[in-house]
């Protein structure tokens, strides 16, 4: 057990600190929430000084485009540009995280050819069509038909949660391509561009406020069969390498971004007053017992896909569950250090926080559904098979 | 950075609980629970022998010269099977008690208020002026009280007790999940029913956070990373205990069962050093 960093990563780091010093000074303000081309651009050209200082696609694959570091020097990225304050990687995160990732993986030379570069330039945007209205959770459920028509796919349904839907320019979309096989075959994962006719986006708007995400409406979009990537029926394979990815990296920034936000709140707390509060002390004083150790859980999850070759582990499912909660914990606790009137302001960044926080337990995979992973897939318990249960427990309670 | 075990490490962790399986199995386990206060001599020796209470004594001394690490990995273990004895105190007595590094003399040590082992000793560290008998919660540890105000616990063993609370939870965590595959009700196992399923994977959550955090303090050696195992490790000893409880139905009820064996040494553990409201002040005052 070590936590110390080698030569190499202090280097790294080195070098990167002084990098985000030089240039983050001369970043213009972050966009208004709600203004999404504003948005789209202000993160792609942030996408774009990365690039060109190397940075982009760190974690990436060389033969991909990217600088093929290991999960350490990419935890120490994602950390340090946390600290800096460096933007989020915002309308850039599905290609980067997701579709870039997957393409890199499964695609073929001419996709990777195609799709990669751009994304790491900064040149174009990706969204994320997997869920549907009655397929959450339950992602196997969907139900968009793709129906073969000469070289082309011929797509309709709906999709939904989509974020950045409206400045994307493609979208990773899951169809049903065979109605008639199980639910987790016949599914295919398709590249859509977005300005194909028969695309309608509707903003949905969030309990915060904002509008994080849209719904998706398909009809009749044709999509050529050469923008599937991996083997048609195969989607759902192709996309539990992307989820991989998803659960592997998606919070290590939030950390240390949380711990951050818990030292402001102490020192808010000192400011006005509330700090004579022993319960409100006290909590606090968990939290800082809670985020230090997550912090440590992701150095070890992190460490340990090292040694599995870059692959996240199941320690992903664990390190979820206890985030997602701890995070509404730690923003419930800003709502006190703000006090009545500041906890119902939602000019306070810390309540849109609290606000978005409830988001976490719910987006990419429920805790409900991740208490399930981790009891079949971690501990090893038996499947609910709710079909195969005595019928007069099926019928009880009605 | 490499946050995980080493091989050696590893290999320390598996002869160790090789050790404990051959030398307290559950047979032994409950003898000592019918014997309440008297301490198996030959297992201490037997424990000096392998290295248990030298461990982190250099090895000019005379000792296996690892450092703390290791030996948590090493008092994890014992908390697992429930290991009897003032362990802790003892091993921290090693290299300035004559006869402790070697399992010869059992030493005990004040530990808040309480003063664990103290008739079965044979060195107290510390002043034990005025303690009186306390009729302990837990069968398998004897305490006595004492006055007056109390010096607090070195770091070592505020963290080597986090470690034996960490061996708990995640004993009880596999306790809990080993019964739910097992016991069939409605037709099936009821670790298939999500209410049952839910409860075991919060568990582990709680045990692995709980080994993040004990780990990483090991490492470091650094006070606050060492109350916040602390406080981690209390809980997710405790609360392990009592959802096992729970999962085991009616039989978690029972004496017969083990699990109530895990939740009293966990809460006496608890009890003894620092409240958990003492532990919420320092991390507060921390940040």
């Amino acid at each position: 057990m070590d936590l110390t960093y080698t030569d190499e990563e202090e280097e790294f780091r080195a070098r990167l600190r002084e990098w985000l010093a030089s240039v983050l000074p001369g970043l213009p303000p972050k966009p208004s929430p709600n203004d999404w081309p504003g948005r789209r651009a202000y993160d792609l050209g942030w996408q774009r000084r990365l690039y060109d200082a190397g940075y982009a696609g760190l974690h990436w694959p060389a033969d991909a485009g990217g600088r093929g570091a290991t999960p350490t020097q990419h935890l120490i990225f994602l950390e340090e540009t946390e600290k800096a304050g460096a933007p989020y990687v915002g309308a850039n995160f599905v290609g980067l995280l997701h579709a870039g990732p997957t393409i890199a993986a499964e695609g073929t030379p001419q996709q990777r050819a195609r799709w990669l570069p751009p994304v790491l330039r900064g040149d174009e945007v990706w969204c994320q069509g997997f869920s549907e209205p009655d397929a959450g959770s339950d992602l196997a459920a969907l139900r968009t038909r793709a129906t073969r028509d000469g070289d082309h796919y011929v797509v309709s349904g709906s999709k939904i949660w989509t974020s950045h839907a409206e400045v994307a320019d493609w979208c990773e979309l899951l169809v049903r391509t065979d109605p008639s096989a199980p639910k987790h075959r016949g599914i295919s994962w398709l590249a859509m561009p977005m300005d194909a006719p028969g695309i309608t986006v509707r903003p949905l708007r969030t309990l915060a406020g904002s509008a994080e995400f849209a719904e998706m409406f398909l009809d009749d979009v044709r999509v050529p069969v050469a923008n599937r990537v991996g083997e048609e029926n195969d989607g759902w394979r192709v996309t539990m390498v992307t989820l991989s990815f998803e659960r592997g990296t998606a919070f290590v920034g939030e950390v240390v971004a949380c711990r951050r936000v818990l030292g402001e709140l102490a020192a808010q707390a000192r400011k006005n007053g509330r700090w004579d509060d022993a319960v409100l002390r006290r909590r606090l004083g968990r939290l800082n017992a809670e985020f230090r150790a997550l912090w440590r859980l992701t150095q070890w999850n992190v460490s340990e896909a090292e040694q599995a070759g870059g692959v996240p582990g199941t320690g992903g499912s664990v390190f979820k569950l206890r985030y997602s909660h701890a995070r509404q914990e730690l923003f419930d606790a800003a709502a006190e250090v703000l006090g009545v009137a500041g906890a119902l302001d939602t000019d306070q960044e810390w309540t849109l926080d609290r606000l978005s926080s409830l988001s976490y337990t719910i987006a990419a995979g429920t805790s409900q559904i991740q208490h399930n992973i981790v009891a079949e897939r971690i501990l090893g318990l038996p499947k609910d098979r709710p079909g195969q249960r005595p019928k007069d427990l099926q019928k009880g309670g009605r | 950075m490499r946050f995980q075990l080493t091989d050696d490490q590893r290999a320390l962790r598996d002869g160790v609980r090789d050790l404990l399986a051959g030398r307290f199995d559950r047979d032994a386990l409950r003898t000592a629970v019918d014997t309440p206060g008297h301490l198996d001599r030959a297992l201490w020796r037997a424990l000096g022998d392998a290295g248990f209470f030298a461990l982190c004594l250099p090895e000019a001394d005379g000792g296996v010269g690892l450092g703390l690490p290791e030996a948590v990995l090493v008092f994890e273990e014992a908390g697992r099977v429930l290991l009897p004895g003032p362990l802790v105190a003892t091993h921290l007595a090693a290299g300035t008690v004559p006869g402790a590094a070697t399992g010869e003399a059992v030493v005990t040590a004040p530990a808040g208020e309480l003063l664990p082992w103290r008739d079965a000793s044979d060195v107290v560290q510390g002043d034990a002026t005025g303690a009186v008998p306390l009729a302990s919660v837990d069968p398998l540890t004897p305490l006595h009280k004492l006055p007056g105000p109390h010096a607090p616990r070195s770091p070592q063993a505020v963290l080597l007790t986090a470690a034996e609370q960490l061996g708990s939870a995640t004993r009880t965590c596999e306790l809990a999940v080993q019964y739910a595959r097992e016991r069939e009700q409605f037709g099936q196992p009821i670790g298939a029913f999500q209410a049952v399923k839910h409860l075991c994977a919060q568990m582990l959550v709680r045990a692995e956070l709980a080994r993040a955090a004990v780990y990483a303090a090991a490492v470091t050696a650094d006070p606050v990373e060492t109350a916040a195992a602390e406080l981690l490790a209390d809980e997710a000893a405790v609360r392990n205990a009592r959802d096992c409880v729970q999962v085991h139905g009616g039989m978690g009820f029972t004496w017969e069962a083990d699990v109530h064996l895990h939740l009293k040494r966990a809460w006496v553990r608890a009890g003894t050093g620092r409240t958990a409201r003492e532990t919420e002040e320092e991390l507060a005052a921390a940040l």
